[in-house]
């Protein structure tokens, strides 16, 4: 490895926005004719460390070195006037425009004031030979062409200024596996050709096969920088989420639940096979019973979230059945899925759940409504019955039925989003991340109230990026890694270890 | 290969499906719809009234449209950026009446005409500023704008103002002979001269393309390091001198200045922009499209001054049909190459 002068230096690199450090203090180096991957989770810090390379955002303190060059971007036009080209996860390209104008935009050679419109061919295709794209047709139109197509000509263009230093913001995250091995091809390309290439992915596999050196990030601190092939699968998640193995170890009670009533019920709720929609998740094969807690775990963008959408019919899958109570059904809105008993608790409450500006009493009622149809009115009374019956079983504070939602804590926003459902009595709920955020003591009622309402006969999907309190609450337990479902366990006595260990993918 | 082809769809394409070449072509679609409707309208019009089929019957769409024309020029380069401008038609009349009171006074025509490009391309630039550095809609910003450049009119004069100078009369009186028969006014030059400039900035200089781009994506447009900000102030001025050109236009053609002239005209260039073919979304457009844009609204006008029953007011309730046709066939073109 060349150890001389790294292309790129970030040193003590901070950024803050109001109310968060994005990031304080971290270094990063990047050498010649290296594949370099930047790790972490959601939230880690990646895409505020690449934008501040790439001159998107400025930064508060430290250095920037280009080719020992001290650089102070304010622009992306400086960044890439310094020889840093970069290549996002949602194409940055025009698609209005042809190919040729989108590799050569903004540098379009010019004869006496007019651009050379020969000459631009003539580069775009020599640029687009040098990566195996002779087939694309220069004068045809971005739009024609496929996302993967479309991320190439992105690395087009920065071959086309000779870019010293290539960053790609998970390329890979909308591509098949025969498009990732020809991306792979290029940029190794471009890495033998002395590039150096900064990659983002979450693909841990991706990261393995392509990488040579990483720098891991956590709640925008820097953790280390390491050489890939020194560190484990195993090291590397537990740098990422910051905990040592050990100390999960501690933390998981295997589930107590007996496990004797799933056996009554030969027929699940809810199966699927197959079920997966391009670029968001695949492979997802579950079956949830009755009464029975299926926990969904991996890493934080694995595609949890994105499984859980499909159940609820979110977002449309495109491959795979679902069954429901064993007869076919297509989910076509979450509608469909309301119609048929599921419930689903956003991730982001505030955003995908819960209606602020509204009081408890009105949220709580919504959603009941909804399935009534918006004709006949829920008569006050009854509304108020119910609204008293489930402030004091899930221990709403402030006990206000008046109170605007907004100004409830967290915790309670989320008893009041699970009450909502809980009026309607689904036969399946679907829970993404619904303690996150809140307070112990919240998190631990959440906890007992799912297990109370399982014990009660409802299906549970549980979402949590908190492994050991997916342990401690799910029968079974389902691992999606890589936008892929890869294991379906049964919970007795899994430890955390196990199921790091097949989300490292048994290295 | 001449520098057009490389806007015009590849004639060859080794790997491209039928399907692909159709949507690359899909491109030009509304604006070889309104062609086609316009060589139509003429044909029929040929049919009902002998008279219609002479070339000066063509040409005068250009004679009685050539403001026009060059205002929907100025709104192309907006619109294609995925902005609007709706100040021109007070810029005209505003260039109109600075025009006249300046001329009264006996300014030199030269020195008048430089002034008013000055004015048109000032308010154009400021009109910009605020859209780009306080991130405002263009919408607002140019609404603001047409009332501050209406009100000014008010402010020179309530009353019209004639303009008797020499070489604006002459410029108005002046025939251009092409043939024996046919002729054209020297404002239709300007007019022609300022498309072929028009279509030179946009298809040939970094500035126009970095105009589609931002229409096409204006967020890759920045993170591709192209000049996003100065393009779009830059664009809003290129329709200010727009409007000031269509405005001494204007007077070349009316020989006056008055408060309430081009009352609705930004409507009416808004029109023309989208029946030829440019996209309101941005991004697509052309302004060869707009020109013919401008000629389908005077033919129907001229329709209905032939027809001699109907009245005036017939021409607004058809071009509002057609640009509702348009619209839709735009929405029906981008919903399926999106």
């Amino acid at each position: 490895m060349n150890e001389l002068v790294p292309v790129v230096e970030m040193t003590d690199i901070a950024i803050g926005f109001p109310g968060v450090k994005a990031l304080d203090d971290v270094s990063f180096r990047l050498f010649q004719g290296e594949v370099h991957a930047l790790m972490g989770e959601n939230g880690a810090g990646k895409s505020t460390l690449i934008k501040a390379l790439t001159g998107v955002y400025t930064i508060d303190s430290g250095r920037i070195t280009v080719l020992g060059q001290q650089k102070n971007f304010s622009t992306p036009a400086e960044s890439q006037a310094a020889g840093i080209s970069t290549v996002y996860q949602e194409v940055n390209l025009c698609t209005n425009l042809t190919v040729e104008e989108n590799v050569m935009l903004g540098r379009e050679p010019r004869r006496r004031g007019s651009i050379d419109w020969r000459a631009v061919r003539a580069r775009t295709r020599e640029v687009l030979a040098q990566l195996h794209l002779e087939h694309v047709e220069p004068g045809s139109l971005l739009s024609e062409h496929s996302i993967a197509v479309q991320q190439l000509i992105a690395i087009a263009r920065s071959v086309e200024v000779n870019a010293k230093v290539l960053i790609l913001d998970e390329p890979t995250s909308s591509l098949d596996a025969d498009e990732v091995s020809q991306l792979f091809r290029v940029i190794r390309d471009l890495r033998d050709r002395g590039v150096a290439i900064l990659f983002v992915s979450h693909f841990l596999e991706q990261v393995y096969e392509l990488s040579d050196r990483m720098t891991v990030l956590r709640n925008g601190k820097l953790v280390g920088e390491y050489m890939t092939r020194d560190l484990s699968r195993m090291n590397l998640i537990s740098k990422m989420i910051g905990k040592d193995l050990e100390v999960l170890e501690e933390l998981d009670q295997a589930s107590t639940r007996s496990q004797a009533r799933l056996a009554a019920n030969a027929q699940p709720f809810l199966e699927t096979a197959g079920l997966g929609r391009k670029g968001s998740v695949s492979n997802v094969n579950l079956s949830i019973y009755p009464g029975e807690v299926v926990g969904l775990a991996g890493l934080l963008g694995a595609g949890r979230t994105e499984t859980a959408r499909l159940l609820f019919g979110a977002d449309k899958a495109d491959e795979g059945s679902i069954k429901i109570k064993g007869e076919p059904l297509k989910m076509r809105s979450p509608r469909t899925a309301i119609d048929h008993g599921i419930g689903f608790c956003s991730e982001d409450r505030k955003e995908e759940g819960l209606i602020g500006d509204l009081t408890v009493r009105d949220n709580l009622v919504l959603a009941m409504q909804a399935t009534k149809g918006w004709a006949r009115r829920i008569p006050r009374r009854v509304q108020d019955e119910l609204v008293a019956e489930f402030i004091e079983a899930l221990d709403i504070r402030p006990a206000n039925p008046d109170a605007l939602i907004r100004n409830l804590s967290g915790g309670n926003q989320q008893k009041v989003l699970l009450a909502r459902w809980m009026v309607t009595s689904p036969d399946l709920l679907i829970l993404d991340e619904p303690t996150r955020g809140i307070d112990i003591g919240a998190k631990t009622q959440i906890q007992k109230l799912v297990n109370r309402l399982a014990s009660e006969g409802m299906s549970i999907v549980f979402i949590s990026s908190e492994l050991e309190e997916v342990l401690r609450l799910s029968d079974r337990i389902a691992i999606i890694k890589d936008r892929a479902m890869v294991a379906d366990i049964s919970n007795d006595d899994v430890s955390v270890e196990d199921v790091l260990t097949v989300i490292a993918g048994g290295a | 290969m001449s520098p057009l082809s490389t806007v015009a769809p590849p004639t060859v394409k080794k790997t491209s499906s039928v399907g692909s070449r159709l949507r690359g072509g899909a491109r030009y679609a509304p604006t070889l719809a309104t062609l086609v409707l316009f060589i139509l309208m003429f044909v029929v019009g040929a049919g009902m009234y002998p008279s219609f089929l002479s070339g000066q019957v063509l040409l005068n769409l250009f004679i009685d449209n050539t403001f026009l024309i060059v205002l929907a020029v100025g709104m192309t380069f907006v619109i294609i950026t995925g902005g609007i401008d709706l100040s021109v038609g007070a810029v005209v009349a505003l260039s109109m009446m600075v025009t006249a009171t300046m001329l009264q006074n006996g300014w030199n025509p030269a020195m008048v005409i430089l002034a008013v490009l000055v004015i048109g391309g000032g308010l154009g630039l400021l009109m910009g500023m605020v859209i780009q550095y306080f991130d405002i809609q263009p919408f607002i910003v140019t609404l603001a704008g047409m009332f501050l450049a209406r009100g000014l009119c008010y402010v020179i004069s309530l009353d019209s103002i004639s303009v008797t100078d020499p070489f604006f009369t002459s410029m108005a009186q002046a025939r251009i002979p092409l043939s024996e028969e046919l002729f054209i006014s020297p404002g239709v030059l300007i007019a022609l001269v300022v498309v072929g400039l028009a279509f030179f900035i946009l298809h040939h200089t970094r500035f126009g393309r970095t105009v589609y781009a931002i229409g096409g994506n204006e967020n890759s447009a920045m993170l591709m390091g192209l000049a996003v900000k100065s393009t779009k102030i830059l664009v809003y001025c290129v329709s200010g001198l727009c409007s000031a050109i269509a405005g001494i236009l204007f007077s070349f053609y009316s020989l006056s200045g008055y408060s309430l002239a081009a009352q609705g005209m930004e409507l009416d260039a808004i029109a023309a922009v989208v029946i030829g073919g440019t996209l309101l979304t941005g991004g697509v457009g052309y302004v060869l499209g707009s020109v013919v844009g401008v000629l389908v609204l005077g033919i129907v006008q001229t329709f209905i001054a032939y027809d001699g029953t109907l009245s005036s007011w017939w021409t607004k309730i058809v071009i509002g049909g057609l640009l509702l046709v348009f619209i839709l066939l735009q929405r029906l073109f981008t919903r399926r190459t999106a």
